[in-house]
């Protein structure tokens, strides 16, 4: 924290050297070692750990696979089964990077919904939460540049549907398609340049990601009460060991799960299609991304209207990535004072709701917009029999049997050109529920956050953290007694 | 331990959203009737199968598909069909004997003419076509897909290349017109017809209904129900319920006894099939053996260590209020 005196005491003549001229060590020692830190952190704040064992994996394995990767059209695709094959341990190498991409994107979204239930977004920590929102776009590119490397089917296609959004940005989209993509099309020099910088982001996420520690340290770590720290002395407990131990044990539980995907079902979150070469000539039956990307992709395809003089493509894009920016503006949407969801009842079941809407949006981005929802389908489907009538008009038919069907078209002469359809019954489509939940999702930043913080009665929040501690521990009253981690109100004392 | 309730609530959502992708118009592919050996955990290849497998790929399969990605030194490694203790792999003398049966191109001498000889242990599998559309135009201009890695690029893996091989309606069951009717009688005892899971595209309000009436194949076209694809075109009978799959040009490539198996195991399509599947199931990951004794260890280690790690932190937390 800011106020917080540095502790470092060099005790040997290099280290008074080295801290007189370059006082790394000390820095090390003040943001690692000595860091004092919210005694009342539970495992959801284990995240943060996670997600930087995640980023060091994946450059560290991707650092030696692209010793081995050969970024071009004609090559990349063996290069890729060649690591599988013949490179010592290589199968491994590739699938730590391909499932941890899937595991870091995974460690985030917890990490996001952390935030978001105990308020870590707010004063003073507006910057700390900007900072995260850059990491994750930074984050989506870099996944999405990388999944175009194996140059599979989806790879291609994948890329394909990305850039041509980015087209639909009015006046300047096309130019910058053609500069993203180096040409008219995907191709050979597409696939160099994603190479080049799939290889430079994660070190600008890096390099984020210290600043992102930085603005940490200022304000120091919110926590499930979201009351600051009053007391360092009885509020906090220094990061090692208390906090170093804690990670540790959540990155290696994080790990089992991790291995358990790398080792037994390594291709379980990919798509087969990725393992056919791309062939422009060749679409897949439905393009669909990775896992991580689906509620955005739900979202675009969810607007399927004009607005004005927007058409559906233009609003869908701006749609997507306005879920996103908004985001970035989440510190100033909300209105309530209190931090943590614990104490605002309401607020939790609109959470809640809003996590459920997360995971239904990713639901409706992996199934066809057009399929009905499992069991919301009224009415059959009809049989329908178009053709020409005495007085050369357009006519149909509607009929249950097939065999009456057939017998109608029989009797037609054979100039009413009768033709057999389908007339689909009424449903309720993934569509549909795609754009309730693509409502809810922007209405839940930009409605109920704003309106709720002005008109809801929050709880009283804990005096302070070690006060709360005591509390849940059931040192205040018996009765709270399961408080700990639980959402129970706490009297002030 | 809430949390990882909620992880795994986490997962299990996301694999949801996943098995959306395998929705499609064919029908759903199966294993065979005893299952695959090398699946789950502790799964192994069974390396007699896989030695039939091979002569199957070669006798069969490789008049016109290619496996790019396989070299003969790969049967003799480590997990392969005829990995052997006594001999590194590129000495293997089986292996050896069938790398040397094919001829390919070995260099330019010191006249600059090329030179022709017979392939080692380290060369790949011979292609039948020497390219694209030599291989179209010999196969009614449709282009066999590589088999190297054919089990990860299909829903299903082997159990889609069982399915697909056991899949094709019977010679009796398609008239000299390619008219095959539907409900189809059973050919090899796969489940089709009467099950209730590989509904077509027809079927999509929840209730099955038997597709009922004719199906004409194409000429140089052939049906079969686990190949995605679309029948409507070709169908006579209620469009809502059209028959899962689709056509492909590849005719039923196995017949029974259409391999001599070296170690006496009668050929049945169905054992053909099988033996096939599990060759191409292994040449598409040859190191999944390894994988998987690998991560035996690697998740033993994890949770001796994270038993530790758990011990530890309740000794250095045990003073502290939290």
């Amino acid at each position: 924290m800011s106020g917080h005196q540095s502790t470092y005491n060099p005790q040997t003549g290099i280290e008074k050297w080295i801290d007189e001229r370059l006082p790394l060590p000390r820095l090390v020692y003040d943001s690692f070692v000595d860091f004092p830190t919210p005694k009342n952190l539970n495992y959801w704040y284990t995240f943060g750990g996670i997600l930087a064992f995640c980023l060091a994996t994946q450059i560290a394995t991707g650092v030696v696979l692209a010793m081995h990767y050969t970024p071009t059209v004609d090559e990349g695709f063996a290069s890729v089964e060649r690591i599988m094959r013949d490179v010592p341990y290589g199968w491994l190498l590739r699938y730590i990077h391909a499932n941890g991409a899937s595991m870091f994107f995974l460690a985030v979204y917890i990490h996001i919904f952390r935030g978001l239930y105990y308020g870590s977004y707010k004063a003073p920590r507006e910057v700390l939460w900007i900072l995260g929102c850059v990491i994750f776009l930074l984050m989506m590119g870099t996944a999405f540049l990388g999944y175009m490397l194996p140059w599979g089917q989806m790879s291609y296609h994948g890329a394909n549907v990305i850039t041509g959004l980015i087209g639909a940005i009015p006046i300047v989209g096309e130019s910058i398609q053609i500069w993203l993509m180096g040409g008219p099309s995907i191709g050979n020099q597409t696939l160099q340049r994603f190479f080049s910088l799939h290889y430079l982001l994660p070190f600008m996420i890096a390099a984020v990601v210290i600043l992102h520690i930085w603005a940490l340290h200022v304000p120091g770590n919110n926590n499930p009460t979201g009351v600051e720290v009053k007391d360092v002395k009885k509020d906090t407990v220094p990061f090692h060991p208390y906090y170093t131990v804690k990670d540790g044990f959540a990155i290696v539980v994080f790990m089992i799960i991790f291995s358990a995907f790398v080792f037994y079902m390594p291709n379980a979150l990919g798509h087969t299609d990725n393992y056919i070469e791309a062939n422009p000539l060749v679409t897949p039956s439905h393009i669909v991304p990775e896992w991580y990307l689906l509620p955005f992709y739900a979202i675009l395809r969810a607007i399927t209207f004009d607005l004005g003089p927007i058409d559906a493509k233009l609003l869908g894009v701006i749609f997507m990535f306005g879920s996103i920016a908004v985001l970035f503006v989440l510190p100033w949407l909300d209105t309530s004072t209190v931090k943590s969801l614990r104490y605002r009842p309401t607020a939790r079941r609109f959470f809640y709701a809003f996590l459920v809407c997360s995971i239904g949006l990713g639901w409706c981005g992996a199934a066809n917009p057009d399929d009905p929802l499992p069991g919301l389908k009224f009415g059959s489907d009809k049989l329908l029999v178009t053709y020409i009538d005495t007085e050369g008009n357009n006519a149909s038919s509607m009929f249950e049997e097939y065999e009456e069907a057939q017998a109608f078209i029989e009797e037609q002469p054979a100039e009413a050109g009768a033709s057999l359809g389908i007339q689909k019954g009424g449903a309720i489509r993934f569509i549909h529920l795609a754009q309730l939940l693509t409502l809810y999702y922007f209405a839940y930043f930009l409605v109920i956050l704003p309106l709720l913080g002005l008109t809801e009665r929050p709880k009283d929040e804990p005096e302070s953290i070690h006060k709360a501690v005591l509390q849940a521990n059931g040192h205040g009253s018996k009765a709270d007694e399961k408080a700990a981690g639980e959402a129970v109100p706490i009297p002030a004392e | 331990m809430k949390l990882f309730k909620q992880l795994a609530l986490v997962a299990v959502s996301t694999g949801l959203a996943l098995s959306a992708h395998a929705a499609g118009g064919a029908e759903h592919a199966h294993p065979p009737e005893e299952g695959w050996p090398f699946e789950g955990p502790m799964g192994q290849f069974d390396q007699e199968a896989l030695q039939r497998g091979y002569q199957v790929y070669r006798e069969v399969c490789a008049s016109c598909h290619s496996m790019k990605l396989m070299s003969f030194r790969n049967l003799s490694e480590a997990g392969g069909p005829f990995y052997s203790g006594d001999y590194p792999p590129n000495e293997n003398p089986l292996v050896k004997a069938f790398a040397a049966e094919a001829e390919v191109f070995k260099g330019y001498d010191d006249y600059g003419d090329p030179v022709y000889g017979p392939a080692t242990a380290a060369d790949r599998f011979p292609s039948p076509f020497s390219n694209d559309n030599a291989a179209r135009i010999a196969n009614g201009g449709a282009l066999p897909p590589d088999l190297s890695v054919i089990t990860k690029a299909r829903h299903g893996g082997a159990s889609y290349i069982y399915s697909l091989l056991t899949g094709y309606p019977a010679y009796e069951e398609v008239d000299l017109d390619g008219n095959i009717e539907f409900p189809r009688t059973d050919a090899y005892g796969s489940d089709h017809g009467t099950d209730d899971h590989g509904d077509g595209h027809g079927s999509s309000d929840g209730s099955h209904h038997e597709p009922h009436g004719l199906l004409n194949q194409p000429i140089g076209q052939y049906y079969n129900p686990y190949f995605p694809g679309d029948t409507t075109p070709q169908w006579t009978g209620d469009p809502r319920h059209i028959p899962a799959g689709g056509f492909l040009a590849m005719a039923p490539p196995l017949a029974d006894g259409q391999v001599v198996y070296m170690d006496g195991t009668e050929a049945t399509v169905s054992q053909m099939s099988s033996d096939v599947a599990q060759f191409l199931a292994w040449a598409g990951e040859p190191k999944q053996a390894k994988r998987k004794s690998a991560g035996l260890k690697t998740i033993i280690f994890l949770s001796v260590f994270a038993m530790l790690l758990w011990l530890s932190y309740h000794q250095i937390w045990e003073k502290v209020e939290h």
